[in-house]
């Protein structure tokens, strides 16, 4: 076995994995609050991609500014408010109604804003992958002995971008005001408004925190690979939800994890598989955990944010 | 202070509250008492918001309930210890008292609240870095008391306090409990230990099915044969 090769599958697969913990927390985020598996929420991650298409197709060069790596990272806080807010928006409209309907409703009403979503992707970029410019740097940072790139340039933007937003929840849900309403909600949502916590307000706010790291993530996916497309969301979603199922849905931590996990995973069955069976794999990985484990490898729900 | 007239309140087409009218006045400790399923529990979620009256009015010091969200009522001045507890059982014991005073962070008198809630459970304060889902049913009760009174409420709404506690730990509370009155907060008190309720209480409510069937002073009321046989076991 060539040991410089995994090396650097292991690096994609880490690379990979932060990505998608950024888009498994959002499902986690909003399973732990509503206890709905919120199923456009790949699709929210595709718009970020969309987003970032846009962005450095059109709306910079429309302000004169030429698509580079900083116009780029410019255009970051916009994508996540944009999305945030399309994500709090369809719990407004197609979640909040049904917050006391049976729980088959807003799980089919999830399905129907997904299609939605993929359908906007679809009018607005067309059916296949769009090439969004590339601005990333792909020189090398660490250079194997045998010659192989282990860490490249574009891998570190990846890394900045994720990992400040990784700590900077982490950092929300335990220390502060709203992260700790949001806690306290996602474990008795009754209780929570017996404390004064604006319950309805708390879940919106979910719903944003969860969209701004779906945007992010589409940002980095669409420089990273390349392409936007509008059924990004179906394999990102099924690795990033299976990453939650795996950290035990509701569970923050656990979800960062287990995205992690999943990168790997992914980044593994890619190489020494094949791509097409990726799919297949996760999937497998899914149905094992809910039969097996439904709880998740570290137990639903057991230290959110902690 | 608080006045209920002719409430009532459904589950879908249950009709749990079927005009229920109470009042409790500044500086009283008011006892609720009724059997199971009476609907003690529907009347004190009517208060706080978390059930809406479908007729009648929740009034609370000139103001109308009815309509006004549970985050708002608790600014206003009403908090509740909730039945079963309810403590956020993932969140330490700090952070329970914490989002007990949600809604007055700003307040400089935070911390004084933090050391009395300490002073009267001292237990609380050993175990505060503790998960409130570890601590004993007698520990998360008087969480629940505690982390109501961090809201600094002007009235208190206890939800069974004493329910599943050994007899040492029910004398304990209910001597909390004349304590916080004393200290100055109004107290709507429900019990099934009506004894006990009826021996910090200056009135009580008796209430069936949904309705208030008897309204006096807590002497009279545990000297009336009826309530003997019904609720202080003969
Ligand atoms: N969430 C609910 N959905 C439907 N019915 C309910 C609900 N909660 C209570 N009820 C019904 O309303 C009635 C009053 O219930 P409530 O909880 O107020 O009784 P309670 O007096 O507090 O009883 P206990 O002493 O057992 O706590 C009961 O018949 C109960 O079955
Ligand atoms: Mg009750």
């Amino acid at each position: 076995m060539d040991l410089e090769q995994f090396a650097v599958i292991l690096s994609i697969g880490l690379f990979n994995g932060l990505i998608v913990a950024l888009v498994a927390i959002g499902y986690t985020l909003v399973y732990g609050i509503i206890e709905l598996i919120n199923f456009a929420h790949g699709d929210v991650f595709m718009l970020g991609t969309l987003l970032t298409y846009f962005g450095l197709v059109a709306i910079l060069p429309g302000f004169g500014v030429e698509a580079s790596l900083i116009s780029a990272l410019a255009l970051i806080p916009f994508i996540m408010v944009i999305t945030a807010v399309i994500n709090a928006s369809i719990e407004r409209v197609a979640y909040r109604p049904l917050r006391n309907a049976p729980r088959l409703a807003p799980l089919i009403s999830a399905i129907g804003m997904s299609f939605i979503l993929q359908n906007v992707g679809i009018i607005l970029l067309g059916p296949s992958p769009k090439a969004v410019p590339s601005v990333l740097p792909n020189d090398p940072l660490i250079v194997m002995p045998g010659g192989r790139t282990l860490i490249s340039l574009n891998e570190v933007v990846v890394g900045a971008v994720t990992i400040p937003l990784l700590l900077a929840l982490a950092y929300f849900v335990t220390s502060t005001r709203q992260g700790k309403a949001m806690r306290a909600t996602a474990q008795d949502r009754e209780a929570a408004g017996l404390m004064g916590i604006n319950v309805n307000r708390t879940i919106s706010q979910t719903f944003l925190i969860g969209g701004a790291l779906a945007g992010a993530a589409g940002f980095v996916v669409a420089l990273f690979l390349g392409q936007a497309w509008w059924f990004f969301g179906f394999p990102f979603g099924l690795l990033a939800f299976t990453s939650a199922v795996l950290g035990g849905i509701g569970n923050i931590t656990g979800a960062a994890l287990g995205g992690i996990v999943l990168g790997l995973v992914k980044s593994i069955s890619d190489f020494y598989i094949e791509a097409r069976w990726t799919n297949v794999i996760v999937f497998s990985i899914l149905i094992i955990v809910l039969v097996f484990r439904p709880t998740g490898l570290l137990g639903a729900k057991q230290a959110e944010g902690a | 202070m608080l006045e209920l007239h002719d409430v009532h309140a459904y589950y879908g087409n249950i009709h749990a509250l079927k005009g229920v009218s109470l009042t409790v006045d500044e500086g009283e400790v008011v006892t609720l008492i009724g059997s199971n399923g009476a609907g003690k529990s529907t009347t004190l979620k009517t208060i706080s918001g978390l059930l809406r009256p479908r007729l009648g009015e929740v009034r609370f010091e000139d103001g109308v309930l009815n309509a006004v969200p549970p985050h708002q009522i608790v600014s206003l001045g009403i908090s509740q210890s909730p039945e079963g507890r309810r403590v956020f059982p993932r969140m330490t014991v700090a952070e329970n008292l914490e989002m007990g005073a949600f809604q007055r962070t700003a307040d400089a008198t935070l911390q004084e609240d933090f050391k009395r809630v300490y002073r009267l459970f001292p237990r609380l304060e050993e175990r505060r870095s503790q998960r409130a889902g570890t601590l004993s049913g007698g520990e998360q009760q008087m969480l629940a008391i505690g982390r109501a009174l961090m809201a600094k409420p002007r009235l208190l709404l206890l939800d069974e306090p004493s329910m599943g506690l050994a007899p040492v730990l029910v004398e304990l509370i209910f001597d909390i409990i004349r304590t916080i009155n004393q200290q100055g907060t109004t107290i709507l008190l429900v019990e099934q230990n009506a004894l006990m309720a009826l021996g910090v209480a200056g009135r009580g409510y008796i209430l069936q099915t949904g309705q208030i069937v008897l309204a006096d002073s807590a002497d009279r009321l545990r000297q009336n044969d009826d309530v003997r046989k019904a609720y202080l076991g003969g």
